[in-house]
């Protein structure tokens, strides 16, 4: 039994379903007690989809654990494959109906529905969201592609994405971005899924000579056995950041049997030139806590290190299965991975590491609102706010340009940082006092809350007020870092009370 | 002061379907109930699907560490009974660890738990004892196999008056209880109203704090302020407590009655009732006219959600001028909505339970002007060129009362304002014009 308050991910149905709303032409019946039709409101409200997902519930009450729960699936499926004459039908049941084992699969048989069934075995309480959307994938894509062959001649430029699904981070726009610099880059892009696909496009899937694993959470299973089964290489580098972009084409190409040349679409990479400008002087060492599914943590990890010269103070995932290269990446980084799905553990890793922007996901931007630390999300799981109206991919190079503005926009700008440490001691321009065209509106600290202030530092007497006189020097926008830093250095070394020169060796001590 | 309904005449036709139900299940509760009742700390025994449930549904909340939590049944709990009790025990002690403010623990049971007829009360009695008497311990079940929705409010309560104190003296038990969460300016506006006909030892249920549900007996009178309390209305009843029977204080129509079959209760004077009412009952009609343009003849479609749903028709019918197409709802208490049901007009086809495909086409062949939904259907609609409004809202946002009538209107009038403006706005063309 695990205490949990919020999660990173649901259920595995709940992935099933995203790969029924994903596709065109495919129906999920769901075995589920009434309640769990609150999934809809993920596509419908979050990725605001003008369609309910293609999912029916069964819908069993208590009064039908009798036995006659198999009936009532019985009759929804039925019912759902004549309202909605699907190409292909999805069946599993959730965690209650796992519990009754109706076999939702052998009724299904049994009934004789005359089309295509995939039925879906999704354990609830091993497994979870992601896995079921990988399971998903794979039990359609063998369905769809196994008994083909593949074609004698194949177009050796010829690829398919694998990956993409409804309420993917930014998945939408990493399709649209990553085809159009493929086909750029002299690739020839057959079958996106699941994404916008058919069924029958599953079936065309060994059409083409490779591919593309673009979120390796979702597609890899499905990648493997095509590989496996019809002799299909898959590309599995990840293009988030310029470097990994150059390197997903050079890698595209080479499979593609293409020669080497230089990699077109290059030219709209606006990060390199943005990263090297001098503004980003102040970037140099910020530190930044990581933590995301495998897939975007790593890249985000690189990108932070290699491409805006940010110190990887913090990495992890929430995936267990993608363990294993979140560690080796860590070890990289000289920082100890964070493998865990309990959002409390990992907000004490963040407060432990200290970060100046935390990339994670709506659960660390919630732990880095309350902190006052900067943050911007870079993975799933999403909100309402993750799917932007503008066009915001994360891949290839506009993405990079993307992730150059969202990461760096909840910093403070260096030529603004710079002013502040420029004019830190004028009498008008510090945190004591509002800004000055705001004076008629700033309310004035008053004799009162002065002397509450000073009984509170009285009280506890962590510092002598010479070393809290000599804090208030530290420019107001760090000096919480300053004082953080210092409480952190001060207790690591069993030093009490602070003075000024605890203030100046914890500086010396963080300093880079 | 007469009460304004009578029985009807013939009850309107009944549309009974099963199939899929578009509702919540009775976890949902807790989203309100956790912000309420300030010292309780709400546990599902449940899955991983109980979880993301409760933070799909309660999103925009996790600014706060929310005070409630699942507990998420693992493969290796479901192989033995037994474990389980002692997994419950272990996660329980992380939770108070965390959480030592904690005065009152709520287990809640859920869907699977049910199934595998995990035994909470008995969890709840064992607990009770061993964390006595800094933490009182209850259990109640939320599960979608037998609550929808409002109806895990309902067992909530149910499970709390089953716990209330039992009236030493005559002078102990509470007055009146008004039994259903009330956002709290409600309940304040409420109070002073009731203060003001002098009505005596009035007591919310649940109160904001744990520890201070009333004592309940003979003497206590109740009156719902929630149309879903079916089982807590049977509980305050084996107490002794008597019901005031009225329709639900929705509207300037609703609020006066509920109001006055409270002042009948307790023999308050006509005179001191239109005193006391007659100010906030032309502010509440005053707030009614703003919105009325955009309400009367507009015909309406309410799916089931929270059972609030007779309730809202009523009002719109009776105070908008709005007609009502079809009004569903999850679960109907026949007895304790039969006054709202009185007052729809004669042959507005209500729905019990939900077959939500047969429901969708009936919606769609009625084209009605606006339809009250659920947030799995608002956009689906939306997108189709019709208008919607989340009725998730009713529950969350104050509507009771005389001071909210206008909200209330304002709700429905909302997306028909707003359309409008957007019809105008983004057809192009002309433009705001400046002058």
């Amino acid at each position: 039994m695990q205490l949990s308050m919020w999660t990173y991910e649901g259920p595995p149905h709940v992935g099933a379903m995203r790969i029924a709303a994903s596709m065109e032409e495919v129906h999920f019946v769901l075995h589920a007690p009434q309640g769990d039709t609150y999934a809809d409101l993920l596509f419908t409200m979050i990725e605001r989809r003008k369609s309910r997902p293609p999912v029916t519930y069964t819908t069993f009450q208590a009064r039908d654990l009798g036995g006659s729960t198999a009936d009532v699936f019985k009759s929804a499926c039925q019912d759902a494959v004549e309202r909605f004459k699907p190409a292909a039908l999805l069946v599993g049941a959730s965690c209650t109906a796992e519990l009754l084992q109706d076999d939702p699969a052998g009724l299904t048989r049994a009934l004789a529905p005359g089309v295509p069934v995939v039925p879906l075995d999704l354990p609830s309480y091993q497994k979870k969201e992601t896995w079921g959307a990988a399971e998903t994938f794979y039990r359609l894509v063998r369905a769809f592609a196994g008994g083909r062959t593949r074609p004698q001649d194949i177009a050796p430029n010829s690829c398919n994405i694998l990956g993409p699904t409804a309420l993917g981070f930014r998945n939408r726009d990493d399709v649209r971005e990553v085809s159009k610099l493929l086909e750029a880059n002299g690739l020839d892009v057959r079958v996106v899924a699941p994404l916008g696909a058919r069924p029958a496009d599953l079936a065309r899937l060994p059409e083409a000579a490779f591919n593309i694993v673009l979120y390796p959470e979702i597609a890899e299973t499905a990648a493997r056995w095509l590989e496996k089964t019809h002799g299909m290489p898959c590309l599995t580098s990840v293009p988030i950041g310029v470097a990994a972009t150059r390197r997903f084409i050079a890698d595209a190409r080479a499979l593609a049997g293409l020669p080497e040349a230089p990699v077109r679409g290059a030219d709209e990479d606006r990060l390199t030139w943005y990263s090297r400008s001098v503004d980003s002087t102040y970037l140099t060492g910020k530190r930044v806590f990581i933590f995301g599914d495998a897939t975007h943590a790593l890249a985000a990890a690189r990108i932070a290190s290699d491409e805006l010269g940010f110190k990887v103070c913090g990495l992890g995932t929430y995936m267990r299965e993608f363990a294993r290269d979140v560690r080796a990446a860590a070890r990289d980084y000289g920082v100890e991975p964070l493998i865990s799905d309990d959002h409390l553990e990992v907000e004490d890793a963040i407060i432990e590491a200290r970060p100046e922007l935390v990339l994670g996901t709506q659960m660390e931007r919630h732990i880095a609102k309350r902190l006052r630390v900067p943050c911007a999300v870079i993975s799933a799981p999403v909100h309402v706010q993750d799917f932007p109206a503008r066009y915001s991919p994360q891949m290839g190079f506009e993405g990079a340009n993307v992730i150059f503005d969202s990461w760096v926009h909840p910093l403070m700008m260096g030529l603004e940082e710079h002013l502040l440490s420029m004019f830190r001691d004028d009498f008008e321009f510090n945190d004591a006092v509002g800004a000055s065209h705001l004076t008629a509106n700033t309310p004035v600290a008053t004799e009162a809350t002065r002397e509450a202030t000073a009984a509170v530092v009285l009280a506890d007497r962590l510092w002598t007020s010479d070393a809290e006189q000599e804090l208030k020097k530290v420019p107001f926008f760090v000096r919480g870092k300053a004082r953080r830093n210092t409480e952190h250095f001060a207790a690591e070394n069993g030093i009490h009370p602070i003075t000024v020169e605890t203030l100046y060796d914890a500086k010396a001590h963080f300093a880079r | 002061m007469t009460r304004p309904f009578t029985a009807g005449c013939a009850s309107p036709p009944t549309i009974r379907q099963r199939g899929q139900h578009e509702v919540f299940c009775g976890l949902t509760s807790i989203i309100w109930l956790h912000r309420k009742i300030q010292d309780a700390f709400f546990l599902i025994v449940g899955s991983r699907t109980c979880a993301h449930l409760m933070q799909s549904a309660a999103g925009v909340m996790i600014f706060s560490e929310p005070r409630f939590a699942t507990a998420i049944m693992e493969e290796r709990d479901l192989a033995g009974m037994a474990d389980m009790h002692d997994e419950l025990d272990r996660v329980v002690d992380k939770l108070l660890a965390r959480r030592p403010d904690i005065k009152m623990l709520v287990l809640v049971g859920s869907c699977p738990s049910e199934v595998i007829k995990f035994d909470l009360p008995k969890a709840a009695e064992r607990l009770n004892r061993q964390h006595a008497p800094g933490l009182r311990v209850m259990s109640y079940s939320g599960s979608g196999i037998e609550t929808t929705f409002t109806q895990g409010e309902d067992n909530f309560l149910a499970a709390l008056i089953g716990e209330a104190p039992s009236a030493g003296s005559e002078d102990e038990a509470a007055r009146l209880v008004i039994a259903g969460c009330l956002p709290e300016v409600v309940e304040d506006q409420f109070s002073r109203l009731l203060r003001d006909l002098g009505i005596p030892g009035v007591h919310f249920l649940p109160a904001r704090s744990s520890s201070a549900t009333p004592a309940i007996g003979p003497q206590t009178k109740f009156i719902l302020a929630q149309p879903w309390l079916g089982a807590a209305t049977a509980a305050l009843e084996a107490r002794g407590a008597t019901r005031i029977d009225t329709i639900f204080p929705l509207g300037e129509q609703g609020t006066t009655a509920w109001l006055g079959a409270i002042a009948t209760a307790f023999d308050v004077t006509e005179a001191r009732f239109e005193e006391v009412t007659q100010a906030p009952r032309q502010r509440a009609r005053a707030a009614l006219r703003h919105y009325r343009p955009w309400l009367e003849g507009r015909r309406i479609f309410l799916f089931p959600d929270s059972q609030l749903e007779p309730s809202l028709a009523r009002f719109l019918v009776n105070e908008t001028g709005a007609e009502i197409v079809e009004v569903g709802s999850p679960y109907l208490h026949r007895d304790l909505s039969a006054g709202e049901i009185a007052m729809l007009p004669p042959g507005v086809p209500i729905s019990e339970g939900q077959d939500v495909d047969m429901q969708i086409d009936r919606c769609r062949a009625a084209e009605p002007d606006l339809i009250v939904c659920g947030m799995g259907l608002a956009n689906p609609f939306e997108a189709e060129g019709r208008l919607s409004k989340w009725s998730i809202e009713f529950v969350f946002s104050p509507i009771q009362g005389y001071e909210q009538t206008g909200d209330l209107a304002e709700l429905f009038a909302r997306p028909l304002r707003r359309s409008a403006m957007l019809t105008q706005g983004l057809a192009g063309g002309e433009g705001v014009s400046c002058n």
